[in-house]
């Protein structure tokens, strides 16, 4: 580990923007780049919300000062990253577009670590001069607080691109489980159909968000519930991933449910606009 | 105390239990801890923060950032008035 180490984000949204405060939180500086100014001006303040979220909860040493964050709209400025973690949304084609930048940008073997939900690191590589540097690390939301990391080691991953990852999650405080490369690898696999079911429950009238969420909570020990992790996600994100996940496994289950597609048409995406499922509006009506 | 100081100290329990029970459908005890019952999650607790500063006009840093002033709208009552300079309402203070 250098004393020179940065990293660097792409995309400022729920996501870069949770991965910058752990980066930050846990001292190393982090450069967050995102295509839109005013997701930036939101980042900057979200990060020292969330600074303060997880001293809050104790996730970060009180003894350390944070990372400097610079914030850009400008892909150079990560010319010195020893680390790239790409966050943009969930589209194949804008993914491989954006790593390729990257790549044609970063010293030759920096690592690219790609958060994306279930689009096979393999299929990324493609786009890439090197494939062995891209390799796909999957951080929940919030990601300064959530202690585990999925690591997707695609076929095409180096060994070197895996050791040093692997270094990077240590020093930042997260435990890391390594698994192969295939759609949705294990969490949104698994995760994502139970949310859309989920939202079918709720469509057909069975039970309201919130007794779903209860049930799932109180007799199945889920920490908050399907319907409040949509929220959570953002779902319009969770769309994305349900149709790149559809498209590659075949299974209805992953095809987005008319609730989810809805909400998104209506702007209800979750916490990220106040309201989902539930309402997050910060004062009592 | 004054009946002015009663009704103010009142009121800022009351504002955060209607805010609590506005966000979680259960109106909590004053000396219920909110995290160990259920009620408040991780994200729960930085909107908690948020609202005490908007609507108390305070601000929280350094090492009042901790859970155990946020556990129970006693706690976060108390984090309040000292914020604000009050001097804690103990009895006939
Ligand atoms: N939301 C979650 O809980 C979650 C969890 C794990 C993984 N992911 C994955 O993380 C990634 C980001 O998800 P999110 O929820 O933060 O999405 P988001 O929609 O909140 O944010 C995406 C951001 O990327 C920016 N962006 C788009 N094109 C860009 C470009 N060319 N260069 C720089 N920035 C660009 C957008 O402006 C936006 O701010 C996705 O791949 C998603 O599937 C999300």
């Amino acid at each position: 580990m250098t004393e020179n180490e940065s990293v660097a984000v792409l995309g400022a949204g729920v996501m870069g923007t949770g991965i910058s405060t752990l980066v930050a939180g846990q001292g190393l500086p982090v450069t967050l780049v995102d295509v839109d100014a005013a997701a930036l001006d939101l980042a900057r303040r979200e990060i020292r919300n969330g600074l303060r979220h997880a001293q809050l909860m104790g996730a970060v040493p009180a003894d350390r000062d944070p990372g400097a964050l610079h914030t850009t709209l400008s892909l150079s400025d990560i010319r010195k990253a020893t680390a790239v973690i790409e966050a943009i949304t969930e589209l194949p084609d804008l993914k491989a577009k954006v790593l390729a930048e990257t790549a044609a940008i970063v010293d030759p073997g920096t690592p690219l670590i790609s958060n994306t939900s279930g689009i096979p690191i393999d299929e990324l590589a493609d786009s890439l001069p090197n494939p062995g540097a891209l390799i796909g690390t999957h951080f929940m939301n919030p990601s300064y607080l959530i202690p585990m990391v999925e690591v997707i080691r695609g076929p095409r991953t180096s060994d070197e691109t895996v050791a040093s990852v692997l270094s990077l999650l240590t020093r930042l405080g997260r435990r890391a489980v390594v698994v192969r490369d295939a759609p949705g690898f294990v969490t949104s696999r698994l995760l994502h159909p139970m949310i859309n079911d989920a939202a079918r429950v709720v469509a057909a009238s069975t039970a309201s968000a919130e007794d779903v969420d209860a049930l799932m909570h109180g007799c199945l020990g889920h920490p908050t519930g399907p319907l409040r992790t949509a929220d959570l996600i953002g779902i319009d994100n969770l769309v994305d991933s349900l149709n790149v996940l559809h498209a590659r496994i075949g299974d209805e289950r992953y095809r987005p449910s008319e609730l989810l597609l809805d909400k998104v048409r209506r702007g209800e995406l979750g916490r990220k606009t106040g309201r989902g499922f539930y309402d997050y509006k910060e004062t009592a009506e | 105390m004054t009946a002015e100081q009663q009704a103010r100290t009142e009121s800022i329990e009351d504002e955060i239990i209607r805010f609590v029970t506005a966000k979680t459908k259960v109106a909590p005890d004053v000396d219920q801890d909110l995290f160990a019952t259920g009620l408040a999650t991780s994200m729960f607790a930085m909107q908690l923060v948020v609202f005490l500063e908007q609507t108390f006009a305070v601000e929280i840093v350094g090492k009042d950032l901790q859970l155990v002033n946020f556990r129970t709208v006693e706690a976060m009552a108390a984090l309040v008035r000292r914020l604000r300079g009050e001097t804690a309402v103990t009895g006939d203070a």
